[in-house]
């Protein structure tokens, strides 16, 4: 390559990287990390509730390890994971040639690190949050740590990264289509990931304001949540749950869309009632603000008011069920090859049916004050969220590996993977569920022995043994594998991301793809001579240049942070000075990027 | 070769043709239009809060309106939301709306004293 990028050093091309392939792929890194650090605080927990009154963790402990564990598993795993995967594959999907703002696109990836390093250093700093990763006023607001204050400034700088990489996916897949790529042609996972960003822009604001409010009260002496001054504590918890509850849409509709790309890829046919699965998903994105009360039908709203939002939150299963048939019928009468891509796809829909059904019982909310707060909530929740979003990451994974990394994982390897973690998995949380119907409550540090659950409780460590085994392997997959180079298009895909040589070029395409049907390589291959029609005659490509600001602007709010936290504002006033001087430079300085050249492409691709 | 081909960032180099300059005089004429109806508004919003005779029962909800109206004009002839490829931003605008509205609404209701 000939330009100026190619001579610096490695590591300043990925600090100042605007490319969204990097970028997916530094969301994996990180993702994968925090990941693996939620998971090691569930291993911990799961440990001291192996026996009755064990003694392997202090309660304060337990408590701290319950809520980073929940919000790292939410904030700083599972949504970087599915950004990772956003990042590289919509922009293939859509024959773009990046994301429509790259630099922001950067900027809400050091967003997200920074915010996820500052709320683990408070692991360091005087103990971590130990409210739940719900942090309900008033326990977080009068009766916790500065714990809870690294939790407030972590979340609302890496909430700002997400709220800017959501706007930034809304805009590409609006602006940025191939000719032919109309709406109705996406793929299925470019539209949920869409849906899911439009989710994440009208969601995100209401954490913004609800985690303002805690900041003002726990570091200014506001009172919005003091009841002795006439404050209202449950106006946390709806600001939390109108957020919270789309926040689990944001989280399985883009897993949704990758099990659609999977089981039609692998069942060898078209994606069974296409519209019907793009309907579903926007309705269970409109129902997904509908229906925040079922987390709080206990707090006494009201019994038309629980009656309304348990009948709301039921009739998202009718959207869900549309989904679960059309992947049935995608599956009926195909050519089904048992990848462990599709081995996690075929998994997770007895799976998360399952966490379905109990999603409907909770949501009757006079029985809900039975199960409230017990461990039928936690096996609940991890069904759907194991079941569903870890099932599709881990799915997505081993299907868009080749194209990410260049090889291919090995397959014996993942299907001795995707058996334990399988039933790792059913292990440890099937077991909850009557761990919860006998009384159990969710969050508790212990037990005591004798009333039935013990012999359960160790059952369900053992599972989570199992799983911690599995994810081990998966790692050694990832190292082992590395020798394995794959071709460009190994699983015979139907989508435009499989059309491109491997490994993926900076440019993505040579010459912008011309679509003529939905599964745009699959009509080429059948109908064409396989190769994608180009929609422009091959020429200079414009591309935009690196830029190492959006680090400084990240790190500029890591330090506001600390002094906000310390209360020592001069530090506050220079890491806020840090971030505007920053935004300052970026705006009065012209910046036109740069050409590759027609030669050059004409090499890289072999051709001419 | 145009310099937009290659560099969206370039200035804009030339005169506009007939047809933009047509159009440029309509919509001039269109916001002075739409400027001096909003002026009125603003006027009658100060009538309004101004005489003695109309009850706040009726000024309060009456000027909520017309600044309702305000923001509608503003957002459609100034911010140019009215014209063709607006499409996704009004889609995006109205459903933002429509649910935060909503939220709102059943956010009065169920923090309210009275529960249903
Ligand atoms: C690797 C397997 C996992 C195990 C063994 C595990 C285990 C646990 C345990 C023991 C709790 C505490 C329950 C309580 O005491 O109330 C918990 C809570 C939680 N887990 Fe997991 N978990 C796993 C994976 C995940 C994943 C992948 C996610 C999300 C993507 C997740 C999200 C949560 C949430 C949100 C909570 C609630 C935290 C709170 O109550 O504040 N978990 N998990
Ligand atoms: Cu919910």
């Amino acid at each position: 390559m000939s330009n100026a990028q190619a001579q610096k050093s490695v590591l300043w091309d990925w600090l100042t990287t605007v490319d969204h392939k990097k970028i997916g792929i530094m969301y994996l890194v990180a993702g994968g990390f925090f990941f693996a650090l939620g998971g090691l605080e569930a291993i911990l927990m799961r440990i001291q509730l192996m026996f009755p009154n064990f003694d392997f963790v202090t309660a304060q402990t337990f408590n701290e390890l319950l809520t980073m564990h929940g919000t790292t598993m939410i904030f700083l795993a599972a949504m970087p994971l599915l950004f990772g995967f956003m990042n590289y594959i919509v922009p293939l999907q859509i024959g773009a040639r990046d994301v429509a703002f790259p630099f922001l696109n950067s900027l809400g990836f050091w967003l997200f690190l920074f915010g996820g390093v500052l709320l683990n250093l408070s692991w360091f700093l005087g103990g971590a949050p130990d409210a739940g990763w719900t942090a309900y006023v008033p326990l977080s607001s009068e009766y916790s740590g500065t714990g809870i204050d690294y939790y407030v400034l972590g979340l609302q700088i890496s909430g700002l990264g997400t709220l800017i990489a959501g706007i930034n996916f809304l805009v590409t897949i609006i602006n940025m289509r191939a000719p032919g790529m109309s709406m109705m042609r996406m793929p299925l996972f470019t539209w949920s990931s869409f849906v899911a960003s439009a989710l994440i822009l009208f969601a995100f604001p209401a954490l913004t304001v609800g985690l303002l409010l805690l900041m003002l009260e726990r570091l200014f002496g506001a009172t919005y949540f003091a009841v002795d001054v006439g404050g209202n504590v449950v106006i946390w918890q709806h600001l939390f749950w109108i957020f919270g509850h789309p926040e689990v849409y944001i989280l399985i509709l883009p897993a949704f869309g990758i099990f659609s790309e999977v089981l039609s890829t692998f069942s060898k046919k078209r994606l069974f009632g296409y519209s019907a699965m793009v309907f579903a998903t926007l309705i269970i994105g409109f129902l997904g603000f509908m229906v925040w009360a079922h987390h709080m039908f206990t707090v006494g709203i009201g019994p038309v008011a629980n009656a309304i939002f348990a009948v709301a939150t039921m009739a998202i299963a009718v959207p869900t069920g549309i989904k679960i048939f059309n992947w049935l019928f995608t599956m009926w009468g195909g050519r089904i090859q048992f990848t462990t891509a599709n081995l996690f796809a075929i998994a997770f829909i007895p799976s998360f049916v399952m966490g379905g059904v109990t999603g409907i019982m909770l949501a009757t909310s006079a029985a809900n004050y039975q199960f409230h707060d017990t461990y039928f909530v936690v096996a609940h929740f991890h069904y759907v969220i194991i079941g569903g979003v870890v099932f599709g990451l881990f799915s997505g994974a081993f299907y868009w590996w080749p194209r990410m990394f260049g090889y291919k994982l090995n397959e014996t390897l993942g299907k001795w993977f995707f058996w334990l973690f399988l039933f790792g998995f059913h292990l440890t949380f099937f077991v909850q569920h009557f761990i919860g119907l006998m009384g159990m409550p969710r969050r508790v540090a212990s037990y005591l022995p004798g009333q039935g659950i013990d012999e359960l409780n160790f059952v369900s460590t053992m599972g989570a043994f199992l799983m911690s085994v599995a994810f081990i392997l998966l790692v050694v997959n990832v190292i082992v594998s590395v020798k394995n180079k794959s071709e460009a298009d190994p699983w015979d895909g139907r989508t435009l991301e499989w059309a491109i040589p491997t490994p993926t070029p900076e440019y993505n395409f040579a010459q912008t793809p011309l679509v003529r049907e939905l599964d745009a390589l699959w009509y080429e291959k059948t109908h064409g001579n396989g190769k994608i029609k180009a929609a422009e005659p091959l020429d200079d490509i414009h591309m935009p240049n690196g830029s190492i600001l959006p680090i400084f602007m990240s790190l500029g709010l890591f330090l506001a942070s600390f002094g906000l936290i310390y209360q020592v504002h001069p530090v506050t006033i220079i890491g806020l000075a840090i971030t505007l001087g920053a935004m300052f430079i970026r705006s009065i300085k012209e910046d036109h990027g740069y050409h590759i050249h027609k030669e050059d492409i004409k090499k890289e691709e072999g051709v001419g | 070769m145009d310099p937009h081909v290659t560099d969206p960032s370039a200035p804009l180099k030339g005169k506009p043709s007939k047809k933009a300059e047509r159009q440029l005089a309509r919509e001039g004429k269109q916001q002075i239009i739409s400027f001096v109806f909003m002026i009125f508004l603003t006027s009658i919003a100060f009538l309004t809060v101004a005489s003695d005779t109309i009850p706040n029962r009726f000024a309060i909800p009456f000027i909520l309106i017309i600044a309702a109206v305000q923001v509608i004009m503003q957002l459609y002839y100034f911010m140019h939301l009215n014209e063709r490829g607006n499409g996704w931003t009004n889609i995006m605008l109205w459903t933002g709306f429509f649910v935060a509205a909503l939220t709102v609404a059943t956010l009065m209701l169920l923090i309210g004293v009275t529960k249903y």
